[in-house]
């Protein structure tokens, strides 16, 4: 038989045994002390795989890179903030973070803006359902196929031939263009060309979230509002942003956080090139090509804490959410 | 229920310990400890009838049609061994590489990103040395010294070339300027001629840098050919050994040549940055032409429109003409290097057999392709003919600066050409900040 079959069969069967036995085996031990003890302790237990895997493949990498970002590249010795150092007097690495920034401010704004936008508009149409399904879809197609349909979107061809990539296509023969969107380094074009893509991916994401939220929102207060004269743009603006505040933020924050870690798209269209580098795309390439794990620590731990004021932002604001409930 | 308790767990710690059982299998795969001596006395592709069965696993850098090739050129190893190649190809050689150095999940023998990385996995000691596994003599007096050294590591030979290139010809179209007539033999008289053609085609040159991660290279190539032949081998040497400033004037006045390429070619900056490598030279054959000529290496016959073009009556090629007649004859190429991390008998005898003549006449047949091998000398046609002749004959010959340049270097070095072909004015800052990159890869 092949071997990988039976690591499958091995798997498949011996995963959920291995739980079922786990459980098992924690009874047959709680059965050694007092009555009374057992509620106390069996919760614990029960978390304990978790916490392993947590502890093993989360924190003690963390703690990991973390002791690896104040090494030298071979990790021989310390070198104390060296890898810091480098990380923000280093052009490369400072103009990443500046992309960084606009993928974070375009990106939320097109994908929460438009999304927006979209799930009020769609609440009022008979095809709601049908219309929210097609702007949702892209978000099901992987990043690296959507870099490359998109490369077809902008595709560029000298001009006297014709055009045949889609944007330039539509846009040449009214006289805009054509363009070489993602090979134009000045005034960060290539990266803005990129942040379009995952915008087109993420906008149906924070569509479907804000309508949710919007189906929540109590239709007698607009009602009210209406029969007390208001017109419309008064309602969304007095009631219907207010009640959808924390919505809009969870959603944000989830973005920027996708912002934070953006590299496929990066990686798939130009590697960096034309000024489209980030973070994550550049600890990629400290590590993987040029072989400086030490720097390409730096760099996590850099990207890690700019995340977490972020998570911890989400997490109170999903706290504060549950205590309301 | 119970007695499911007392019968589960014993069997649960059997699937366990099944479970790590054939996982440990995959994982040896490939044993790596085979008699040495034994295998190494064994003729290459002869009866070989203790290989039978075994898995020889390889990766490189091909895809497509030079994977299909990289087959064909290791079938009859296989046929005569009875063993199989388990090939990968990847786009990203280096990372799959340098990971697998770090976590010891490796190939038998991989296709290496380069010189500078075989040192690097050399002197690491994850690269097997191959002076018992090849016949050493035989090796060194087949293959250009230049090539053997590439692969040499404090004396004892890691890698050997499996095919080669020539860089730096000047392709064109015969029906449209008949470049073989009076071939330029200086870089004026070819400007020259390309002023005097320039009614015969839209623009002068063919240019395109796209080519993915590793977009631009097609234009280091470029400063590669100027500065050999500008200010000549031990300058070029110095250069890509990091003793010699980008900055510098030698290094700066090949950029500016290659500027007035971008200038003259087809479409002119865009273009160049838009086209991908492959199709650069598709335009000669366009009616009206799209430029005179084509700047790229031999394996281009393998690629883009020429890979259906007829060699000698569709497209023709001359070598680069020089430019300072102090350091004339000198020639630029490339090639495929490989290596091999675990010492097995079947990877020790494909390796033997990789650098026969034999071997590697099969691709130098399929096209695209030189041979490593001076013994191979039945190119299918005259244009691989002379190149082939070109690079053996070489007065002085140099290897792809680029590839030798650690990585954080050559994918700077990618990352300015394309800066300064859509922006010339950044030339200056582009190149001090090549110097910066030089110096922090160093430390």
């Amino acid at each position: 038989m092949d071997p990988r079959l039976l690591t499958a069969i091995v798997v498949v069967v011996g995963v959920p045994a291995v739980l079922v036995g786990y459980i098992w085996g924690t009874e047959q031990a709680l059965k050694l002390l007092p009555e009374r003890a057992k509620p106390r302790v069996r919760p614990w237990l029960w978390l304990t795989p978790a916490f392993g895997f947590l502890g093993l493949f989360l924190v003690y990498p963390t703690i990991g890179t973390i002791i690896r970002s104040f090494q030298n590249k071979t990790g021989t010795e310390f070198t104390g903030l060296d890898n810091y150092a480098w990380f923000f007097g280093n052009s490369a690495a400072l103009s990443a973070l500046k992309n960084n920034v606009i993928w974070i401010v375009l990106l939320t704004v097109l994908t929460v803006g438009l999304g927006l936008l979209i799930a009020i508009l769609v609440d009022r149409v008979r095809y709601e359902s049908f219309a929210k399904s097609v702007i949702f879809v892209p978000l099901a197609i992987s990043m690296v196929a959507a870099a490359v349909i998109w490369r077809f979107m902008y595709y560029y061809v000298t001009p006297p031939q014709p055009q045949i990539g889609t944007l330039n296509a539509l846009s040449t023969p009214v006289g805009i263009g054509p363009f070489d969107y993602i090979h134009i380094p000045n005034f960060s074009v290539a990266t803005i060309a990129l942040v379009v893509i995952m915008a087109w991916m993420w906008t149906g994401f924070a569509m479907v979230i804000l309508s949710a939220g919007l189906k929540g929102i109590n239709t007698e207060l607009l009602e009210a509002a209406r029969v007390d004269g208001a017109n419309e743009w008064q309602v969304f603006k007095g009631i219907v942003f207010p009640l959808l505040l924390p919505t809009i933020a969870v959603v944000a924050t989830t973005i920027i956080i996708t912002a934070l870690k953006t590299f496929d798209i990066v990686y798939a269209t130009n590697n960096g090139a034309y000024d489209t580098e980030v973070i994550a795309s550049l600890m990629y390439k400290e590590m993987f090509q040029f072989s400086n794990f030490s720097r390409a620590s730096a760099i996590a731990v850099i990207l890690l804490l700019a995340i977490i004021p972020i998570m911890l932002f989400n997490v109170r604001r999903f706290q504060a959410q549950e205590a309301i409930r | 229920m119970t007695r499911w308790q007392r019968f589960g767990a014993p069997s649960l710690a059997l699937v366990l310990l099944l479970a790590a059982c054939s996982n440990g299998g995959n994982t040896s795969a490939s044993p790596t400890t085979g008699g040495g001596g034994a295998s190494g006395s064994q003729p290459a592709g002869g009866g070989g009838g203790d290989l039978k069965g075994q898995t020889v696993t390889v990766i490189g850098a091909y895809g497509g049609d030079e994977e299909a090739a990289f087959h064909q050129m290791v079938k009859p190893w296989e046929d005569a061994t009875g063993a199989t190649m388990k090939y990968t190809g990847t786009r990203d050689l280096n990372a799959v590489l340098t990971t697998g150095t770090a976590s010891g999940v490796l190939p038998d023998i991989a296709g290496l990103p380069g010189p500078g990385q075989l040192q690097e996995f050399a002197t690491g000691g994850s690269l097997k040395p191959l002076d018992d596994v090849l016949d050493v003599a035989t090796y060194k007096d087949e293959t250009a010294p230049a090539l053997v050294q590439l692969g040499t590591v404090n004396d004892q030979t890691y890698g050997v070339f499996i095919k080669a290139a020539v860089k730096g010809l000047m392709w064109y179209n015969p029906s449209v300027v008949n470049y073989g007539d009076s071939v330029p033999a200086t870089y004026d008289d070819l400007k020259a001629a390309l002023q005097s053609n320039a009614s015969k085609a839209k623009g002068q040159w063919c240019l395109g840098i796209e080519s993915g991660a590793a977009s631009g290279w097609p234009g280091t190539d470029w400063i590669e050919d100027f500065v050999l032949r500008q200010s000549g081998a031990d300058v070029y040497n110095q250069w890509w050994q990091g003793k010699v400033m980008w900055t510098s004037p030698e290094i700066k006045q090949a950029f500016q040549a290659y500027l007035d390429v971008v200038k003259n070619s087809l479409g002119g900056a865009t273009t160049v940055a838009a086209t991908a490598f492959q199709n650069a030279g598709d335009p000669l054959f366009d009616s009206p032409p799209g430029c005179q000529l084509l700047h790229q290496a031999s394996f281009i016959t393998g690629l883009g429109a020429f890979k259906d073009k007829k060699a000698g009556t569709d497209y023709d090629f001359f070598p680069f003409p020089d430019i300072n007649s102090q350091f004339a004859g000198a020639v630029e190429g490339a090639g495929d290097i490989f290596g091999m991390f675990h010492d097995t008998p079947a990877a020790k005898s494909l390796m033997k057999y990789l650098v026969t003549a034999d071997a590697q006449k099969i691709w130098v047949g399929i096209g695209g392709a030189l041979s490593a091998n001076k013994n191979v000398t039945d190119y299918p046609d005259d244009i691989a003919k002379r190149s082939a002749e070109l690079l053996a004959n070489a007065k002085i010959f140099v290897f792809d600066a680029s590839d030798l340049m650690p990585a954080a270097v050559s994918g700077a070095f990618n990352t300015a050409i394309l800066n300064v072909t859509q922006d010339p004015s950044k030339l200056d800052s582009e190149l001090a900040n090549l110097d910066q990159v030089t110096k922090d890869a160093a430390g």
